[in-house]
């Protein structure tokens, strides 16, 4: 079938599944999702995984350091800590620690960020203002002050670890989406949507929140690393994840009464897997941001 | 003008004022402060009698109002654990805050203006990738690790510089490097930003057509300007790098303000912290009121704004 002559075609936007095209393998930086991955597998099957128990150690084996020192042995093959528990085996669990942490944490920010957002940006009046003023207050605190504080009154755990950091850090996200949401709710579908008798509801579940959930994705995969870092800190605090727990916070904090002495292990090791692992979720980040999310490449 | 200054000092003062609120509820909530002062197996008495001298017993809105009252006298109250006043304590450990943070801000300056200004004129070349990846670093170490590396490199194994403590300069240089280091990282990306900007702009074009050397131009012409939005951002990062040096401190035994206020809070030292998050808080509220005005005075549009 073809078209009349004078009719004018305008270019068909591109579908779904050209789009999904647009994003080919070979773009993806394959070295940090591959590190990316690689923890999330060591994190997943830690108990096969790990030689040894990472809680238990021996006592007569404390301070052991690493395989290709002299005093080291191929039983312990990065060495042992004060208490005598092997260091890899810490180092597997700890990466289930840090990687349930962070992503965890920064879904409930993200729950929490996009509802305010959304409720902030579309229905405007009094709740933009309340929302609003209560997310200056919060950022008038340094995040992690703020989140020494909640330590301080939940108490130290895992779980709330991941409240507080999602508590601390849901700002972020509220700003951003709600800025989103002010120029959405101005657009013609939205305003169709009025029009055929929607609530309020159905709008910004059924149509605002289908629109921001890339953004939220690109400011999640952005903030991982954050979140990685501030857990790592309130264990090196001491109020963070609770011992005997595996940390990789935690294990620096340890680390720190053999560093004296040259126990380099002990700081070395957990602070490379931290570093890896924000280093990976920022270069993964980054590039989503520039792929996914054109308004967000000013950030 | 005028108004404008009173609207954003009002907001100011309505933000420190929930600021004082917030934190006042925040830190009773984190337990009873006489549960530590006492010895284990204190009687009720003993405790009541301490909950007495803090003046815990009273209803929360009455503590609040006697709080804000002294506060308005300019006293911050007693710490509970020092017995001394929280001004005076605040003030001892100011200048060794001050003098940690101007020296990594000096750290980052000279890391990240050279490195931005070089990522700029070579963009998109290798200088350029190497400074992302600099950058990309500066935000994925935590300073934490930073500062235990460096005390491994330079105490342990040099036997260079003391490993924690104050008093002598030697002892400034690795704190003030692991704290500028995060920052160097956020100059870096900012003075290559704004010096993209201003090496496209008309001026730029003209210096170039009249002729000048290439390194004339960006040192004399460009640089001076691209500098502008890099300073305002250091004036900004030097107060929260006051306030947020609490785990560098940690790692070097500093004694700053960030160590004070971490104590009071494992403590529950209720005025030390009251004080010290207000201090902190007014600070960044003040500079930011600052920046705001001189820009108003700087760029009319600002001011016509809202």
């Amino acid at each position: 079938m073809s078209a009349p002559a004078d009719v004018i075609t305008l270019p068909s936007p591109p579908s779904r599944a050209a789009r999904r095209r647009a994003i080919r393998l070979g773009d993806i930086p394959i070295v940090p999702a591959a590190i990316l991955i690689i923890i999330a597998l060591v994190a997943i099957f830690a108990d096969q995984l790990a030689p040894h128990d990472p809680e238990v150690g021996k006592l007569t084996a404390r301070f052991k350091p690493p395989f290709w020192q002299s005093g080291g042995s191929t039983q312990y093959l990065l060495g042992t800590d004060q208490l005598g528990r092997d260091v890899l085996s810490r180092l597997i669990f700890g990466a289930r620690v840090s990687m349930v942490v962070g992503i965890m944490a920064v879904i409930v920010a993200g729950v929490i960020g996009t509802a305010l957002g959304i409720l902030s940006g579309y229905l405007r009046g009094w709740v933009d203002q309340v929302i609003m003023r209560i997310t200056d207050t919060w950022l008038a605190l340094p995040a992690l002050t703020f989140a020494i504080f909640l330590a301080a009154i939940v108490g130290p755990s895992m779980w709330n670890i991941v409240i507080i950091l999602g508590v601390t850090y849901w700002t972020r996200y509220a700003r951003v989406i709600r800025g989103e949401v002010l120029s959405l709710r101005e657009r013609e579908f939205v305003q169709l949507a009025v029009v055929a008798g929607c609530s309020k509801w159905t709008i910004m579940a059924r149509h605002i929140l289908p629109n921001v959930i890339n953004s939220a994705t690109v400011l999640g995969s952005l903030m991982l690393g954050v979140v990685i870092i501030t857990e790592a800190t309130l264990s090196f605090l001491g109020v963070g994840v609770p011992p005997p727990q595996p940390a990789w916070g935690l294990m620096l904090s340890d680390g720190k009464q053999g560093l004296m002495v040259g126990y380099w292990w002990l700081t070395v090791f957990p602070g490379c897997c931290i570093m890896l692992m924000v280093l990976s979720a920022n270069l993964l980040g980054d590039w989503l941001r520039v792929k996914l999310d054109p308004q967000l490449r000013q950030l | 003008m005028t108004r404008y200054i009173t609207r954003r000092a009002a907001y100011c003062a309505l933000s420190l004022l929930l600021l004082s609120l917030t934190i006042f509820f925040f830190v009773r909530v984190t337990g009873d402060p006489a549960a530590l002062l006492v010895e284990p197996g204190a009687s009720a008495a003993d405790i009541a009698a301490i909950h007495h001298r803090f003046g815990l017993d009273q209803p929360l809105w009455v503590q609040y109002g006697l709080f804000m009252w002294s506060l308005a006298h300019g006293d911050l109250g007693q710490s509970f654990y020092y017995q001394t006043p929280v001004i005076d304590l605040y003030l001892s450990r100011l200048p060794n805050s001050l003098m940690l943070a101007g020296v990594a801000m000096v750290f980052s300056l000279l890391i990240g203006i050279p490195s931005g200004i070089l990522a700029a004129v070579r963009v998109g070349r290798f200088w350029d990738s190497a400074g992302k990846v600099f950058a990309l670093l500066g935000l994925s170490l935590p300073s934490f690790w930073v500062g235990l590396v460096l005390i491994l490199l330079f105490s342990v194994y040099l036997h260079w510089l003391p490993s924690s403590g104050a008093g002598t300069p030697l002892h400034l240089i690795m704190p003030a490097f692991a704290l500028g280091w995060y920052f160097a990282a956020a100059h870096m990306r900012l003075t290559r930003s704004s010096m993209l900007d201003v090496l496209g702009s008309e001026y730029i074009k003209l210096a170039r057509l009249k002729g000048l050397p290439e390194a004339l131009v960006i040192t004399k012409h460009a640089f001076k300007n691209a500098l502008i939005p890099v300073l305002t951002l250091a004036g900004i990062n030097l107060v929260i790098m006051v306030n947020v040096a609490v785990v560098v401190e940690t790692v070097f035994a500093w004694p700053g303000i960030g160590r004070l206020l971490y104590e009071g809070i494992t403590f529950r030292d209720f005025p030390v912290v009251q004080g010290v998050v207000l201090l902190g808080g007014a600070m960044i509220v003040v500079v930011n009121l600052a920046i705001d005005i001189l820009y108003a005075v700087i760029d009319p549009r600002i001011r016509l704004e809202r």
